[in-house]
């Protein structure tokens, strides 16, 4: 009960400190939406010459592409969130204080990105999507199942892209400068999470491959569970992106374990 | 929960060596041991207030890092309130508090009011309790305008005020403060070690302050423990370091005129001259009085001061051996 109530403090406070800066969300907004103009209209150029690329029709190649716009901040789909401030604080030293609390630092972390994920979902995310079913024609599910659906994929979306994340930053502690693992991390994601192009459209073993890699779970799969194209069913998908959380959480654990010990043997 | 001699923090033939590599040629690299602490001893009782200082590198930081658990020793044995820091660090962090000068433990972009409450949360502090303390922080610290205030927005004493609240809030036993007074002005110094004077004689504290402000040292601690090199120079009252250090004590006397050195003073030798004005040094231990009526018999006095020995240069006395 403690524990369920501290994380829940530690995650209201990621969401408050994101809430602070509003001119960030804005300008967030702005570039959420140009981006996801320029895809919409690089999409129906090429669903025009391809129709049913990878198995979607030109309105639901669209709702992809602003379901990834609504999605690009909350799940970090190009890095950031808590793993620049966990880099920086590995190499600063400042990690020292996180081991002088009594708190578990993937817990506390993992509280502080869903945080900040339900803030950057409502204030980043919603309008974006708003703005692209007004100016498009979306396959957007008319009935409130899907929807239903779609919410805990979206918060597995974020555990998943956390989980990964969180692997990546653990790095630091034996990398010291971790920037070109970090941007490693995002450019992995940009392009397996479907963000560049949905992952249906890749043919052959890269495309088996692709969808069947973690960083699908944090755009490929929710985005077909909105629209009802996940292969299997909705369930399918959701199952999926809980067992890649389960093993990156659990991976990450381990290395937390190994790198927390080799700061303790080896100094801050 | 302490040692049967009654020890809160109980080091004993303390050591910590690093192995440090370096590349010696293409692909060669060499190990070097670095002896960070080098077999160091003390004692600390409940409630006592002790300075840790020495110059840069000399295993201060290493020496409070395997004291809070979170760097092993090498060999030696370390006990802080009966409890294996390394081996029970999860459990002992409940029981300390940190302060860095350097660092912060506030969270940047909230109010000091939100990072309270998450600490309250972490240490699990009983709602009561912890509106006491506050309240009492607020009030020794001067914090009330500031609690609504996000800690990026705080100079650097409110910030340190805000720091040191959340270290205080669930009650440590004992307290480790790390330069808390660095980049203060003199109003902000003097309020927090105030502060701390008040909770040390009201709480019962442990403190161990390390610092390079020695004057933190004067106002607050009645003991020190200086090391250097990973060894222990001194362990005792403050004002026993004076003797240590061969501390001496300056005559400033102004003659009538300008002399050659004033010569043949017993105890005491004219280290310097400028004009009429000269300056005399004779050991702390020593009394000024033979020294100043021989010195009004000889010479023709106008006026003297004494000046007592500083601190800074006994101890830079001690580290150049």
């Amino acid at each position: 009960m403690h524990l369920l109530r501290l994380n829940f403090a530690v995650a209201l406070s990621g969401f408050r400190r994101y809430a602070t800066y509003r001119v960030a969300t804005a300008a967030g907004v702005f570039t959420n939406t140009v981006f996801g103009f320029i895809l919409a209209y690089t999409f129906i150029a090429l669903w025009h010459t391809h129709p049913h690329l990878g198995g979607y029709d030109q309105s639901q190649a669209l709702t992809f592409v602003w379901t990834g716009q609504a999605l690009l901040a909350a799940a970090a789909l190009m890095g950031g969130g808590f793993q620049d401030e966990f880099h920086e604080r590995i190499r600063n030293g400042d990690v020292a204080i996180d081991l002088y609390r009594p708190i578990d630092l993937q817990l506390w972390w993992l509280a502080s990105d869903l945080g900040r994920a339900a803030f950057q979902l409502l204030g980043r995310g919603v309008v974006p999507l708003a703005v692209g079913a007004l100016a498009f024609d979306l396959a957007l599910p008319a009935s409130p199942r899907r929807w239903l659906l779609f919410l805990p994929s979206v918060l597995l979306a974020v555990v998943v892209s956390f989980a990964l994340r969180y692997l990546f930053a653990l790095c630091g502690f034996w990398l010291l400068d971790a920037t070109g693992l970090n941007a490693l991390s995002a450019l992995l994601s940009l392009f397996f999470s479907g963000m560049l192009l949905p992952l249906t459209v890749f043919p052959g073993a890269l495309g088996e491959v692709a969808r069947l890699l973690p960083w699908s779970a944090t755009l490929q799969v929710p985005a077909d569970v909105l629209m009802g194209t996940q292969p299997g069913s909705a369930g399918a998908g959701l199952a999926f992106q809980a067992g890649w959380a389960l093993v990156l959480l659990t991976a990450g654990r381990l290395l937390q374990t190994v790198a927390t010990r080799k700061v303790v043997v080896q100094g801050g | 929960m302490d040692d049967a001699d009654g020890a809160f923090i109980d080091v004993r033939d303390l050591t910590k060596t690093f192995t440090v590599r370096r590349r010696s040629g293409l692909l060669r690299r060499t190990a070097t041991r670095v002896h960070a602490v080098d077999g160091i001893s003390f004692v600390l009782r409940r409630g006592e207030m002790t300075g840790f200082i020495g110059p840069n590198g000399a295993g201060k930081s290493t020496t409070v890092k395997m004291l809070t658990g979170i760097l092993t020793p090498t060999s030696g044995r370390l006990r802080v309130a009966g409890v294996d820091p390394w081996r029970e660090r999860t459990r002992l962090v409940r029981r300390i508090g940190v302060v860095f000068g350097q660092r912060t433990t506030l969270w940047w972009d909230l109010p000091l009011r939100d990072s309270y409450g998450l600490v309250r949360r972490m240490y699990r502090i009983p709602r009561a309790r912890f509106e006491e303390n506050l309240a009492r922080c607020v009030e020794l610290l001067e914090l009330g305008d500031l609690l609504d205030v996000p800690v990026r927005q705080l100079s650097l004493g409110q910030r340190m005020r805000g720091d040191i609240t959340a270290a205080l809030l669930h009650d440590p036993d004992v307290l480790y403060l790390d330069e808390p007074t660095i980049g203060l002005d003199i109003v902000s110094k003097a309020r927090v070690r105030q502060f701390l004077l008040t909770l040390n004689a009201e709480r019962g504290t442990t403190v161990l302050l390390t610092t390079h402000d020695l004057s933190d040292i004067e106002q607050l601690c009645e003991r020190v423990v200086v090391i250097d090199h990973g060894r222990l120079m001194y362990d005792g009252p403050l004002a026993g370091l004076h003797e240590v250090g061969r501390g001496e004590r300056t005559l400033v006397v102004d003659l009538e005129r300008e002399l050659p050195p004033i010569e043949g003073i017993p105890g005491a030798r004219t280290v310097r001259t400028e004009g009429p004005r000269q300056w005399l040094a004779f050991p702390a231990s020593a009394s000024a009085a033979p020294l100043v009526s021989r010195l009004a018999a000889e010479y023709p006095l106008v006026d003297l001061s004494i000046r007592e020995p500083d601190i800074e240069d006994v101890i830079a006395r001690m580290y150049a051996g």
